[in-house]
């Protein structure tokens, strides 16, 4: 375990801070502010995207004129002003089109350094850890994907989703919009409009992905958005496990992050997604700034057997706002959903997911730990839903609240829609505060009262946790002690 | 070793402030024994968590000093890299965190404070390894939440494991013995007597006579209404079972 010990270490030696909080002075092309039809009509030539893609970028932009805001969410705020944005944002040493990473700007790779992505691959290679590649994204673009070769041998495909469009068009022309159609939602309209890069992942059949794949993400630029779009599909009897991250600079405005994330599964594969959300939170005491987390995330369990995992820690943003999904389609399909988000400070999220069973003897399993502290405000919202030809569906929910001091809010607002009499349905749902009883036995063993908290919260975000790709999980299990720093004493 | 003066203490209770401890006076030498008996309400609790140093009590006057040292000014985890350990009445539970993560982050912690270097997890693991068959403790336990499903005698010698892993100097035992069988009283008893040293100090405290036929004390005090009310040899224990709490301190005031 150890992790524990080092996460105690590595909160005292951060003492209050968002560490990822600097920004990178880079040159930069941007976009005008504002969205049109010419902004859509800009991105996709600075992608040379093909008309097809255009074309469908631009029925999302006209549909999403159309599309009312959605109200019904708990978290409140300001209206969003889509004319105050920058919809693209990208390094200018990108335009040459570095081929390798000796050719991308220090500047960019010191940016991953500080935050400990490690981008080359002899020193990945050399150190302990095993290797992970991964897709570094910042603003608007991707920046550098390691292993792509390696991956390669395997007949993996690993590239931004820009690449993919060039190379592999078919691919994306068969798969974008199939899982979360552009007319979806709001935000996800306004990503299939402007959607700027991101990852895109293929595993051949029968192809176990040799290592984990990640995406890092950073939101750089001031008043710009980021809006990517992530496609993983796994054919029949593959394997993939994925992992993406996310961080910005602290600043006093505002940021939209609206990304779109469709994964689908064929017969027999199985796909585990993970996150660890760490976007700036906003201020501590006022709540200005920090990021907008406004993200559809689906995965379609098309073939039989097929399993889609969702695994989220989410400590950052000032509005978390997402439910990581499973179409359960597939007969004897299994859907995932392992939760675990912190808010502290004003930070407001309304999260959870949504299992749709439609194949016979399809099973989905939720466990959401929700910690809130300071004067923060969450949700967690679920749906089940047995569609009549789901013989035998069976789902579990689990939603452990645990409340740090008395000023913030937790609610449980479960929705379950069963059309099929033969479905099994078990919901249970609890609500603590941190006992002062436990955080006392700690202290009395000499450990002092946040690493104490940490280590209570840990543990009970244990069961979620351990479902984290191990290399993640040491680094999840200290974003846990640090965003709960200024919640006790 | 061990100095407590006139030590009173009160909790907030809705009713405003409730004075519980009301001038407790102490001496415990190094090596020796002290037990603290007394009948319910009397305060022995509250003396634990006082000299733990936990935040919902008050202290309103008094001194209490481990090796000159002011104790009083002291947070809870500075007490205990000092070496101070409280083995608790009810130990409590800790969904999640298992033993060994447990003991290793609360063992890095006191040496982190008293300037000493951490363990590696080897080293760690054979300590963890050695004191645990000391104590006849199985090393699946290790794996197990802490104190989560363990039975009343599990608890109890995990008290004992934790404090023979910390070594400290001073030792305060809440009712060890309550919620055990005699087998289990033993093998905590034994526990705590192989930690019986020339340097260290215990303070045994205890409603039963019981527990001190395995815990030999040196020194016996009783307590009621949050003072020491007498203090005597062992034979106290035993004319305080002959006798019972109300016609002992009846002669005491």
């Amino acid at each position: 375990m150890g992790a524990t010990e080092e996460t105690i270490q590595q909160i005292k030696s951060m003492a209050g801070k968002y560490e990822a909080g600097f920004v990178t002075d880079i040159e930069t092309d941007k976009a005008p502010k504002g969205l049109s039809e010419e902004i859509v009509r800009l991105i996709s030539s600075k992608k040379n995207e093909p008309e097809w893609m255009l074309q469908w970028r631009l029925k999302a932009f006209q549909r999403w004129l159309e599309m009312p805001e959605p109200d019904w969410q708990k978290p409140k705020f300001p209206k969003i002003d889509y004319q105050d944005i920058h919809y693209y944002a990208a390094p200018k040493s990108m335009a040459n089109k570095p081929k390798s990473l000796d050719e991308v700007d220090p500047e960019l790779l010191k940016t991953y350094e500080k935050l400990g992505i490690p981008l080359k691959e002899q020193e990945i290679l050399a150190g302990v850890q095993k290797p992970v590649a991964v897709d570094v994204v910042f603003d608007s673009v991707s920046v550098a994907t390691t292993f792509k070769e390696k991956l390669k041998e395997a007949g993996v495909i690993f590239c931004s989703i820009s690449e993919a469009i060039q190379n592999h068009p078919d691919l994306v022309k068969k798969y974008i919009g199939s899982v979360v159609p552009p007319g979806d939602n709001k935000h996800a309209c306004l990503n299939s409009a402007v959607f700027t890069d991101g990852s895109f992942v293929y595993v051949p059949e029968g192809v176990r992905c040799p290592m984990e794949l990640s995406t890092y993400f950073r939101i750089n630029e001031l008043n710009t958005g980021q809006f990517e779009r992530t496609l993983i599909i796994a054919d029949k009897g593959a394997y993939v496990s994925y992992l993406e991250g996310c961080t910005a600079p602290m600043r006093d405005e505002n940021q939209l992050h609206a990304a779109v994330v469709e994964l689908i599964a064929h017969d027999d594969a199985e796909i585990k997604y993970s996150t660890v959300q760490n976007w700036y939170p906003g201020n501590f005491e006022t709540g200005q700034g920090g990021v907008y987390n406004f993200v559809t995330k689906r995965g379609l369990c098309e073939g039989r057997n097929s399993k889609i995992s969702w695994t989220q820690v989410e400590t950052g943003s000032a509005i978390t706002w997402k439910y990581p999904s499973c179409i359960l389609k597939g007969d004897h399909s299994q859907g995932e959903f392992y939760s675990v988000a912190i808010t502290n400070g004003r930070q407001q999220a309304d999260t959870g997911t949504k299992m749709i069973h439609i194949g016979k003897n399809t099973k989905s399993r939720i466990v959401a730990k929700g910690i809130s502290a300071g004067k923060s405000d969450q949700t967690y919202r679920g749906l089940v839903k047995i569609m009549p030809k789901a013989q035998g569906a069976r789902n579990f929910t689990q939603c452990d609240s645990l409340l740090i001091g008395d000023q913030c809010g937790a609610h449980t607002v479960p929705y379950i829609e069963s059309r099929n009499k033969t479905a099994n349905l078990e919901h249970e749902a609890t609500t603590s505060k941190i006992s002062e009883d436990q955080l006392f036995y700690c202290m009395q063993r000499g450990i002092g009262e946040e690493e104490a908290l940490a280590l209570i919260v840990n543990g009970f975000a244990r069961e979620v946790m351990q479902h984290l790709p191990m290399e993640f999980a040491v680094e999840a299990q200290k974003l846990v002690g640090i965003s709960l720093e200024g919640s006790v004493g | 070793m061990i100095k407590i003066e006139n030590l009173k203490a009160a909790i907030e209770t809705d009713d405003g402030e409730k004075e519980i401890l009301k001038g407790v006076s102490l001496d415990i030498p190094a090596g020796q024994v002290h037990a603290i008996m007394g009948p319910n309400g009397a305060g022995k609790s509250t003396l634990s968590y006082v000299l733990s140093g936990r935040e919902e009590y008050t202290v309103t006057g008094g001194s209490f000093e481990m090796d000159a040292q002011d104790m009083l000014e002291l947070a809870p985890e500075e007490r205990a890299a000092a070496g101070l350990f409280l083995a608790f009445q009810y130990p409590v539970e800790i969904p999640g965190v298992n033993m060994s993560t447990f003991l290793k982050t609360a063992l890095n912690s006191v040496r982190k404070q008293r300037g000493e270097d951490e363990l590696d997890a080897l080293s760690m693991l054979k300590l963890i390894k050695a004191k645990c068959a000391d104590l006849g403790i199985s090393e699946d336990m290790m794996k197990r939440a802490v104190n989560v499903g363990f039975s009343g005698g599990e608890k109890k010698r995990n008290e004992v494991l934790q404090m023979a892993m910390l070594e400290p100097k001073f030792c305060v035992l809440d009712e060890t013995d309550s919620g055990l069988d005699i087998d289990a009283l033993k093998i905590v008893a034994d526990g705590v007597n192989a930690m019986r040293s020339p340097e260290r100090a215990f303070l045994v405290i205890t409603h039963y006579q019981r527990l001190l036929d395995y815990i030999k004390p040196d020194v016996v005090h009783i307590m009621a209404e949050g003072k020491i009310v007498k203090t005597g040899g062992p034979e106290l224990a035993k004319e305080l079972e002959d006798k019972g709490y109300a016609n002992v301190i009846g002669e005491a005031a």
